[in-house]
């Protein structure tokens, strides 16, 4: 049997997780839940009253930090199915580019993160009346975008803490100062989207941008950098 | 392994001039500072600037050696790059630490604030806070901790450039870099006088704290071979 081409390799790598996924939808059904609760916690906390409306900015602000904060969740998970019988051993041991899994646990952890933001972002316009039809394309493109750029640091760091005792604590902590980037450009160009009052689109343009340069970057690096990050003393 | 020399004998000549070197400095930059004519607008709060741009200087080195290091531990597996890495992420740390307290100051006497959120500003919190996760990593990482936290490094080197784009783009109310070019005359010598001396200042403490990683480690070394020798002699 021919082997497959590198890009076939991390697409198989993808569909195994995904796969899986498909089956127990448990990283679905979890994160989806959490960015939920995020956006819920936020209303609470920030209206009151009969009082609903609230700006873009803020709109565009709980939005991305639902999405970075049941991210997280989805990362922690990516590889711990891995930790289960020392999956992990086997996946880094067959003959596969170390880049191209990298490329697969990415592209799936992005999917997965996908579908659950193209579920939220209509329950935040429901509950804070934001109008997205205008711009939903784009706003699209963005969501892909911004959870590339946080899945692609996201993975080489839950790989790196696969075997950590405080994985969970330190996920966070270590992922997000290095994600800010991500969280500014893609709220800032989300935010001139969704204001109806904003006279061009010229600063969402340049953040849209911006967040595709990160992309490159960040995915760049992470390719990079996932085979020394995995390999074991 | 135990053959090797012990490190702590090494020469200590060339640091030890280095260090005289940094002390008599501060001394001359002192006297300099005190004697540089006063800005028009600001006066004597605008003398803070003799410190906070070297350190911004330094937090800056710091994140970009400690990315270095990182590099050769990554790919090459030097030990010695982990622990030029584990250092400068440190000393970076205190640097940061005296840009964020001395910004603030300056900016509440120029600006009326303590704190806004420009984007230089935001970017030099930022270099801070990766490396504070940084050395979160080291510690509490686990078996990956150091391979992580070597990445991370990269990680932060690469956002750099990407940051200063978005500075250049977003003017913000921070001075620019500009500023050092227009500095008069009379602020040149203390200025850059400074910046030198904080450098040596963070080459010697490198230099120190590179030696107390070494000596760590041989020490490591030292008791797993004790160990083993206990072990074959019983």
């Amino acid at each position: 049997m021919a082997r497959p081409s590198w890009a076939g390799q991390a697409g198989r790598i993808a569909w195994k997780d995904l796969h899986i996924e498909g089956r127990s939808r448990e990283v679905l059904y979890t994160m989806g839940f959490m960015a939920a609760l995020v956006v819920l916690v936020f209303s609470f906390a920030f209206i009151s009253g009969q009082e609903v409306t609230v700006g873009p900015d803020v709109v565009a602000g709980i939005l991305w930090v639902a999405v970075l904060f049941s991210g997280t969740v989805a990362l922690s998970r990516t590889f711990d199915r891995e930790r289960e019988s020392e999956a992990i051993r086997s996946l880094l041991l067959s003959p596969v580019p170390r880049s191209a899994i990298y490329a697969g646990k990415l592209a799936a952890t992005a999917a997965i993160m996908f579908l659950v933001e193209l579920l939220l972002t209509p329950l935040l316009a429901a509950l804070f009346s934001a109008v997205l039809w205008p711009h939903a394309l784009w706003l699209g493109l963005l969501l892909l975008l911004g959870t590339i750029g946080f899945a692609s640091v996201g993975v080489i760091f839950s790989a790196a803490l696969l075997r950590a005792r405080s994985r969970d604590a330190l996920l966070g902590a270590l992922l997000f100062p290095i994600v800010i980037p991500v969280l500014l450009a893609a709220s800032r160009a989300t935010a001139y989207l969704l204001d109806p009052a904003a006279p061009d689109l010229d600063p969402a343009l340049f953040w849209t941008r911006f967040l595709a340069a990160l992309d490159v970057v960040f995915v760049v690096v992470g390719l990079w950098t996932f085979e020394p990050v995995v390999m074991g003393d | 392994m135990l053959s090797r020399m012990p490190s702590a004998h090494k020469s200590s000549t060339p640091f030890l001039v280095g260090l005289l070197l940094t002390m008599h400095g501060f001394f001359v930059v002192i006297f300099l500072v005190a004697n540089a004519p006063l800005e028009k607008t600001m006066g004597i709060v605008q003398k803070i600037f003799y410190f906070h741009v070297p350190c911004a200087w330094l937090l800056m080195l710091s994140t970009f050696v400690c990315a270095g290091g990182s590099l050769a531990y990554l790919f090459r597996g030097s030990e010695r790059g982990d622990r030029l890495a584990v250092c400068s992420a440190e000393l970076g740390v205190l640097f940061g630490l005296c840009v964020m307290v001395t910004g603030p100051l300056w900016a509440r006497a120029a600006w009326g604030v303590f704190w806004t959120w420009d984007v230089r500003l935001t970017s030099s919190l930022l270099l801070w806070l990766i490396l504070i996760a940084y050395g979160l990593a080291r510690r509490y990482g686990g078996a990956g901790g150091r391979r992580l936290a070597a990445a991370m490094a990269l990680f932060a080197a690469a956002d750099v450039p990407l940051v200063y784009l978005s500075v250049n783009v977003w003017r913000g109310l921070h001075p620019t870099t500009k500023v050092v070019s227009s500095l008069a005359s009379g602020m040149r010598l203390p200025f850059f006088l400074s910046l030198a001396i904080f450098s040596a200042l963070w080459g010697v403490l490198l230099t120190v704290r590179m030696r107390v990683e070494r000596a760590q480690a041989r020490l490591v070394e030292l008791a797993i071979a004790v160990e083993d020798a206990e072990g074959k002699s019983s």
